[in-house]
């Protein structure tokens, strides 16, 4: 079964031993070029489903990042804080932005596929 | 009606060619970023060279016997005094004392047949308005030529004049602020040592036909680096220039702008040129408000619009221009505060006004700082 899903947002998701991880795509992070400031929520917030939760920000403008599922913020990740760069680097591995319990694992599933985002990326 | 179509560059082929990522800007479509990125073509600007394309600025001569003096009327700046090939940066005003737009002028000289000849490059989103206005006021004797059949490219950072040295030799000698005709790949250029990054440099007005061959001639010299506009705005920030629009425009004057030290003592004795009288009226009763450099205490950067807050969390300001310094490494802006608020201080000065800026909701540490962020490097 695969772990691996997608938000129209460009965010990845990854389902772990029932935590997922979460990041932006290659697609985003090309389009928004150089980060330089990320903001993180905090380990224990309660978010809801496409609430706006990150910041990342390019040399040129900020984008939100949005929380693909409901859940709790687990980990927020210190090293892309530390090195915004490395969102750049590796988007969909180390550039991760954070973890969250899901209220609702179920949901992960309804998220777009890889076929469904290629599909999305296409139209764009 | 149908929409004005986006005007292209004599480089357009060239950019796209390059792999630039192409975005609409004052009416243009102009590279904002190649390949490289933002960071990387900034970065190697301030340690070698970059090369930019900055045609859509709107080039344009007067000719005619007393130029300078007719264009006195519209400026602010000594004209008179400018001597052949020097160039100086000027304003032009508004009667409220506003600033209609900011502008290089070049001396190019006189002629034995037609009299002085000026050379001005004035902003892309205010071409529109600025020559018809200069060619309203010229006296009968005295022409304004759009020269829109010129290319402009920028060759910005340390390296630029090793690059020439090769190519225009005699530009070496040219001081800053100096202006020489060369040749390059066969065109008859204009060269002027001045830049908006505050690295040495060069821009060089091309006719259209020849700027490519020009632009690939110096993107083969080794070192030398295509970058976009999202570069230049970041070097801009960091150098403390201002971007008509932003930091100035028509409801700012030259006196809250830090920009009185365009206008010379002559000028403001003679108080004749189109907004005089408010300006000077503003220099003696000081400025509500001053233009100043902000850095944020943190690692967020404060854009445009950001209100600036005193320690009661009164609004006292607005940044007009903010963003990450790539050579700084830290963010940096600039905005206007009330003028007993604007004044620089280090952390360590008790003196030093507690400002904040509200970012996404939340108050952020800030001071005020002299600009520029990161030294300019001038050869003079």
């Amino acid at each position: 079964m695969t772990t691996l899903r997608y938000t129209k947002e460009h965010e990845w998701v990854r389902l772990e031993g029932g935590i997922a991880v979460v990041g932006i795509t290659e697609h985003a992070q090309d389009a928004l070029g150089d980060v330089v400031f990320v903001e993180l929520p905090e380990p224990g917030r309660q978010v809801d489903d496409g609430e706006a939760i990150a910041v990342v920000e390019s040399v040129k403008a900020a984008s939100d990042v949005y929380a693909p599922l409901a859940g709790r913020i687990t980990e927020s990740n210190q090293a892309i804080i530390d090195d915004p760069a490395l969102v750049n680097r590796d988007s969909a591995g180390e550039g991760w932005f954070f973890k969250m319990a899901l209220a609702d694992e179920a949901a992960f599933h309804a998220l777009l596929d890889e076929a469904a985002y290629t599909a999305l990326l296409e139209t764009l | 009606m149908t929409d004005n179509p986006t005007k292209t560059t004599p480089l357009d082929a060239l950019h796209r060619e390059l792999g630039a990522k192409m975005v609409p800007f004052a009416g243009y479509s102009m590279p904002v970023q190649y390949p490289a990125g933002v960071l990387t073509e900034h970065l190697h600007c301030r340690q070698h060279a970059a090369l930019f394309d900055v045609s859509h600025m709107g080039q344009a001569s007067i000719h005619g016997p007393g130029a300078a003096a007719a264009l006195e009327r519209l400026v602010p700046g000594d004209m008179q005094g400018l001597a052949p090939w020097r160039q100086k940066y000027t304003l032009l005003t508004l009667e409220s004392g506003g600033i209609m737009d900011d502008l290089m002028v070049a001396n190019l000289g006189a002629h034995a047949k037609n009299g002085d000849r000026l050379f001005l490059v004035v902003n892309a989103s205010r071409k529109h308005i600025d020559l018809p206005h200069i060619a309203a006021h010229l006296p009968p004797g005295l022409h304004l030529e759009h020269d829109d059949d010129r290319a402009l490219l920028a060759l910005q950072g340390p390296a630029a004049a090793s690059v020439m040295a090769t190519l225009a030799p005699e530009l070496a000698a040219l001081p800053f602020m100096g202006v020489a005709s060369i040749t390059l790949a066969g065109a008859a250029c204009l060269a002027s040592r001045s830049g908006y990054t505050g690295e040495d440099g060069f821009e060089i007005s091309i006719p259209a036909a020849q700027a490519e061959a020009v632009a690939r001639l110096l993107l083969a010299q080794p070192g030398v680096m295509p970058a976009g506009l999202g570069a230049r705005d970041s070097l801009r920030l960091e150098a403390g220039l201002c971007l008509y629009g932003n930091d100035i425009d028509e409801t700012t004057n030259p006196v809250e702008a830090a920009l009185m030290w365009t206008i010379p003592k002559r000028r403001r004795a003679e108080a004749n040129f189109i907004g005089a009288a408010p300006i000077l009226a503003a220099l003696a009763a000081g400025p509500a408000r001053k233009r100043v450099g902000i850095l944020p205490e943190g690692r967020a950067p404060a854009r445009g619009h950001t209100p600036i807050l005193d320690d009661a969390g009164t609004a006292v300001g607005e940044i007009t221009s903010g963003g990450f310094g790539p050579s700084l490494n830290a963010p940096c802006a600039m905005g206007y505060v009330r003028t007993d608020l604007a004044i620089p201080g280090t952390p360590a000065s008790p003196r030093r006004p507690a400002l904040s800026l509200l970012v996404r909701g939340k108050p952020l540490p800030a001071r005020v700082t002299a600009t520029p962020f990161v030294p300019h490097r001038y050869v003079r």
